[in-house]
């Protein structure tokens, strides 16, 4: 549209012809954006004088939130139950054990995270040792109160659902996506059938199976945890999603890549352990880390088999309190702030990965 | 299948015994009744029009394709569906192919390491010796930290080339190994072959350059619907061919 409109003109100039054009080009454009804007203007400075300048910050009595007539968020509530909201139930006098296994699951990530610990060995004593500590601290024994499962709740099944919802799934759904691009007939119809059952089939219905039929078949007598039945269900469901996301890598790559494996002799699973499947995962990144995603806000399904998430945690917290029930909301959004911190983080992690891992690899 | 009763035992000199092979992609025959013999240290430049089968038979040697009829024989091991024979065929012949097909994830080294490590269970530091010695006869020693895909072609296609190497085959095949290439690129890739077969390798080159046939082959061979129309040494091939498919053939390449 401008004729001098080339890269080489200054930022300030280039920003200003780019609103003309796309955003006051004809004066109805003009009118709509003047419009649009003063709504989000208006919206986002209620939000911010409710949210900010009228809220109550700290710790503060129910009245003084009362007071306010709903003109201002009450973040007193989150002060005064964020124990509660955090590990739900677990006995108030050893929450310190929850937050610490919370501190050392999220350390046991964060080290993963970081190339230093990318060797095989490493990884399995952070992970084996660091999973252990946290199992201690959680159920007790040893030396410390044992706490059943049935009392846990809070960030940390979150989180353990999560994680563990998605690392064992991960192999599963490798042996998944294999088995359906196996020229074994029998092998692959059990994996297609796998795959397009569990992926019918709503994670509500699994967990209800796991909770509930799974004991019919059972001998009497004999029962598993309810927590680990939950944690399994999650694992085959994702297992399901995630065969579907590594196969599409292994679609994209070049069939030459098999082929020099081939003719180098290298056998199957050496080629899909050493060619194929470093290549397929990198690719995938994106899809797995949404999948990773989808997998830690879906956990919040577990409630429906009386197992209490993060989420469940803080709305009891909040509306179990015949003074504070009132300010859930206050409540809710503390938990969206939690619940955007983790995927958010996960997915800036996944961006660095991305460029990380194809950074050698370029021109 | 009508062939296979009456297969020659492979002398001592025959490294490669090719007999009524027969081969189909679905209803289309790709090869028909292929009959060759391969002589140990023998350089075998095939050509021939596009689809006319020159790269599934060389593909058929280390059993890429599957054949339906017919014996393939290579170093005294008959290729059929047996996964040892297979094994030990591909042990023996390295391949060089038309897109390179280096692992893209790995260095120049750890492409030309892999298989040694791997399949022949060689100690990491022999095969890097040997993978350095061989890089640098494909003189791209410089480059061994680098990834495929920061190199060119032409360079490339000679890590390719001594990656096959580091597997210590008896057979070398080429599958138009120098199509891909820009022109420019195409010459050292041809000098590296040229001084394998000086090396008494036994080649089977599937190509067009038929300046690189006339300098090393022993044999060319000319394939047209899947049939071996032609074979002669190429002093004989280029000036005395006796099908006129052959000669219109080499009117087209040549540019005569």
């Amino acid at each position: 549209m401008n004729s001098h409109a080339t890269a080489r003109r200054p930022a300030s100039e280039r920003s200003r012809d780019w609103l003309r054009q796309n955003l006051f080009s004809s004066p109805a454009n003009t009118l709509t954006t003047l419009l649009v804007l003063t709504l989000l203007a208006w919206l986002a400075g209620r939000f911010f004088s409710w949210a900010v300048l009228n809220a109550v910050w700290g710790q503060a009595s129910v009245a003084t939130c009362n007071a306010l007539m709903g003109q201002g968020a009450c973040w007193a509530v989150v002060a005064d139950k964020w124990q509660q909201m955090l590990f739900g139930i677990y006995p108030q006098a050893e929450q310190w054990r929850p937050a610490l296994a919370v501190l050392v699951f999220c350390s046991i990530l964060v080290l993963s995270a970081m190339r230093a610990c990318w060797r095989v060995r490493r990884l399995l004593v952070l992970w084996v040792g660091g999973s252990l500590l946290c199992a201690w601290l959680m159920a007790g024994g040893l030396g410390l109160t044992p706490v059943p499962t049935a009392l846990w709740g809070g960030l940390p099944i979150t989180l353990m659902l999560a994680v563990f919802g998605t690392l064992f799934a991960f192999p599963l759904g490798i042996l998944l996506a294999l088995g359906r691009r196996s020229s074994l007939p029998i092998l692959r119809a059990a994996s297609i059938s796998y795959i397009e059952l569990v992926r019918g089939v709503p994670l509500i219905t699994v967990l209800f199976m796991a909770s509930i039929m799974f004991a019919l078949f059972l001998p009497e007598g004999v029962s598993f945890d309810k927590l680990l039945r939950a944690q399994v269900a999650i694992i085959l469901f994702n297992a399901a999603y995630l065969a579907e996301v590594v196969r599409a890598g292994l679609q994209a790559l070049p069939r030459g890549q098999y082929e020099a494996a081939d003719a180098l002799g290298l056998g199957y699973w050496q080629t899909q352990l050493l060619v194929v499947l470093p290549q397929a995962l990198k690719i995938t990144i994106p899809a797995q880390v949404n999948s990773f995603i989808d997998n830690f806000k879906d956990t919040s399904l577990v409630i429906i088999v009386s197992i209490f998430d993060f989420l469940y945690a803080v709305r009891q917290a909040v509306i179990s309190d015949l003074d504070w029930r009132h300010y859930f909301v206050e409540g809710y959004l503390f938990a969206m702030a939690v619940y955007w911190l983790f995927c958010y983080t996960m997915s800036h992690y996944s961006q660095w990965l991305e460029q990380h891992l194809s950074r050698d690899q370029r021109n | 299948m009508h062939h296979s009763a009456q297969v020659m035992p492979a002398t001592a000199d025959d490294i490669i015994h090719i007999a009524g092979l027969d081969k189909w992609f679905g209803n289309f025959q790709a090869l028909r009744n292929i009959s060759l013999t391969v002589k140990r240290g023998e350089r075998i430049v095939i050509c021939g029009p596009s689809g006319s089968g020159k790269s599934t038979l060389i593909r058929c040697l280390n059993r890429l394709e599957t054949h339906q009829a017919g014996t393939v024989i290579v170093d005294g091991i008959r290729l059929n569906d047996s996964l040892k024979n297979i094994e030990a065929v591909r042990n023996d012949i390295g391949m060089v192919f038309q897109h390179f097909n280096l692992f893209p994830h790995l260095t120049v080294l750890e492409n030309c390491t892999l298989a040694p490590i791997w399949v022949r269970k060689q100690p990491r530091a022999t095969a890097e010796a040997a993978a350095m010695k061989l890089l640098e006869r494909v003189r791209i020693t410089d480059q061994a930290a680098k990834y495929p895909g920061q190199l060119s072609g032409g360079q490339q296609q000679r890590v390719a080339i001594a990656r096959a190497l580091c597997m210590a085959p008896r057979i070398m095949l080429f599958d138009e190994p120098t199509s891909a290439l820009d022109p420019e690129m195409v010459k050292e890739v041809l000098d590296t072959m040229v001084s394998l077969a000086r090396d008494g390798m036994t080649m089977l080159c599937v190509t067009h350059e038929m300046g690189f046939a006339r300098a090393v082959a022993d044999r060319v061979i000319f394939m047209d619907q899947g049939e071996i129309v032609e074979q002669a040494p190429p002093e004989i091939f280029f000036s005395q061919a006796k099908s006129e498919r052959t000669r219109q053939f080499l009117d087209q390449i040549l540019d005569r």
